[in-house]
């Protein structure tokens, strides 16, 4: 082109009448990480039950131990039908949902008081908090008797193993979150003259949020296992009575279809948890979207 | 051009901070972290405190703001004791520390809200948005402290600082965290704030620059344990202007702080 220039004519010229060359470059990313999450979900989801299939039609092993796909399907199927159709499963679901709610509902209201407790005071920290720590490392599943034997075979006993194996991490969440406040925030709120209310309402508790729901998950996880540990070992009329059943009649299609819809149950208790977090802690969404992207 | 005046000269205008020989020992591990300490902050004063890294600054700030007991001395704030966290006093520290659930305005708002109660920060907002046309964050008010950047986040503190219009400013290293130019920016803004004001400002600053630019008083501290070695007056005409940092003035009295400084971690 154009010979005489001085440099900086030359560069305004070169964008505006050469087409730039592309620079636009994308970063290698490996074939499989290309591949959608929902395609390569499937993808895992197919070679397993494609695996069982050939594991149970080989008779490689006995369809007591593990039924086919095939069969299973159907039982979920019917398990289905039956809640749906109001059959005599639904009212053992719903047992196990009362306890559940029960049980999560306690295990908040007592850990969510109890971290309070432990987090703002001295006194929590010093003369209830180490009792808490030892009780948490005891298996607690091994209370499921006493709880049997305290509350009878009903309901209450699940609700109290369900809210004793819950509590522990809420309260743990709670008061690590309350010692999460950093210094200069403390400082701030002294300049400001807050008393120790305010303190603990306007900074320290939104600043325990984040942590706070995460022992909610871990709760509500805790909570199911809690639920069906004591409906194993205390019998009643919920959803694990109907495994433990199934089980003893070597019905293991009836077993596996029970677990998928306990599971559904668990799954939606922690997606209400996750929704809630969502909702509360908006300012944290931030750093989920980045972690989407 | 370089006069080391006594900490207590005759004062022309009242004595807004006075601190009689503080001394601060921390229980926890014996570090006698100030010792005899005795200054005087006069009505629209600009103070800066430097010396070497732990050699007790946010001690003595702390101190003066009412956060922590001094062991030993007495600190008075216009005419009464200080025993603790007061009213008058607008602190601002290295971080924002904005609150992420509560958008600039409510961050601003807080301390009201905090002695006040709600109706009193609603009625505050209208101050909380002139400020934020002051430091230049207009339009900023319903934007959440992650959506800031560093240097918006810390204009955005120091209107939370000034919506209780404070008397006196303590200020730890508010800007040390910025980059150059905004520091620079900053600090022009602080200086003009004070003057509108009226306010006294006490500094502390790890750069002799930003406290030469900014000051009319600064005292040099030496550590272990912390004392007031010298306070160096800076007689350089106000406004101050960013150009003053090249004159032959300026730079003599960055030589002469620098100087002392080096002596001290020569002891
Ligand atoms: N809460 C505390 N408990 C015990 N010792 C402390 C405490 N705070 C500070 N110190 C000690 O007191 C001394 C002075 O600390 P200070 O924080 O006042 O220093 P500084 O001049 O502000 O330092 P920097 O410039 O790094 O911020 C240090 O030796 C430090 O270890
Ligand atoms: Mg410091």
């Amino acid at each position: 082109m154009s010979e005489t220039k001085t440099p900086a004519t030359a560069t305004g010229e070169i964008a505006a009448d050469e087409t730039l060359e592309e620079t636009i470059w994308k970063e290698k990313v490996s074939l499989l990480d290309r591949i959608p999450r929902a395609i390569s979900m499937a993808f895992v989801f197919a070679v397993f039950i494609g695996l069982w299939h050939i594991a149970t039609s080989l008779g490689l092993v006995s369809p007591i131990i593990l039924p086919t796909p095939a069969e299973t399907l159907k039982d979920i199927i019917f398990v289905g039908k039956n809640l749906f159709s109001g059959g005599y499963m639904l009212p053992a679901l719903w047992i196990t949902i009362l306890e559940v709610i029960y049980g999560f509902i306690l295990a908040v209201a007592i850990g969510f008081s109890l971290g309070v407790l432990v987090g703002e005071t001295v006194f929590g920290e010093r003369a209830i908090m180490p009792y808490l720590v030892a009780i948490d490392t005891m298996p607690k599943v091994a209370f499921a008797p006493l709880f049997v034997a305290w509350l009878g075979f009903g309901i209450e006993s699940k609700v109290a193993l369900a809210a004793f194996i819950a509590t522990f991490p809420i309260v743990v969440g709670t008061a690590a979150g309350l010692h999460s406040a950093d210094e200069n925030a403390r400082m701030l709120f002294k300049t400001m003259g807050a008393t120790r209310m305010q303190t603990l309402l306007k900074m320290k508790l939104p600043m325990a949020l984040p942590q706070i729901f995460t022992g909610l998950k871990i709760g509500a996880v805790g909570v199911m296992a809690g639920a069906i540990t004591g409906e194993f070992l205390g019998g009643g009329k919920g959803f694990g009575e109907l495994i433990r059943v199934a089980a003893s009649q070597l019905n293991t299609p009836r077993v596996f279809s029970l677990i998928l819809y306990l599971s559904l149950l668990g799954l939606a208790l922690y997606a209400l948890v996750t929704w809630a977090q969502r909702r509360v802690v908006f300012w944290q969404k931030s750093t989920a979207a980045m972690n989407n992207d | 051009m370089i006069s080391e005046a006594p900490a207590t000269q005759s004062a022309s205008t009242a004595d807004v901070y006075s601190l009689t020989q503080v001394g601060k020992t921390y229980a926890r591990n014996q570090v006698v972290a100030l010792q005899d300490v005795s200054l005087t902050l006069k009505q629209g004063s600009f103070s800066s405190v430097i010396g070497s890294s732990g050699c007790g600054k946010s001690t003595l700030l702390k101190i003066m703001a009412g956060l922590i007991p001094p062991s030993t001395g007495r600190v008075e704030l216009q005419g009464e004791p200080v025993t603790g966290p007061r009213r008058d006093i607008g602190m601002m520290f290295q971080q924002a520390t904005l609150f992420p659930w509560r958008n600039t305005l409510e961050n601003i708002v807080l301390p009201i809200e905090i002695r006040d109660g709600r109706d009193a920060a609603k009625k505050a907002q209208e101050r909380a948005h002139k400020l934020l046309d002051v430091v230049g964050l207009t339009g900023f008010d319903n934007v959440y402290p992650n959506e800031l950047s560093g240097g918006m986040a810390q204009r955005a503190s120091i209107c939370r600082m000034l919506i209780t219009e404070p008397a006196v400013l303590l200020l730890d290293e508010p800007f040390s965290a910025l980059d150059e130019l905004s520091r620079d920016m900053m600090n022009m803004e602080l200086q003009r704030i004070c003057t509108e004001q009226q306010a006294t400002a006490f500094l502390v600053t790890h750069s002799i620059s930003e406290a030469v630019i900014l000051s009319d008083d600064i005292y040099v501290m030496k550590p272990r344990p912390g004392r007031l070695a010298e306070v160096v007056s800076v007689d350089l005409p106000r406004p101050r202007t960013l150009d003053m940092i090249t004159t032959p003035k300026f730079g003599s009295i960055v030589d002469y702080i620098r100087g002392m400084l080096d002596k001290g971690e020569a002891l």
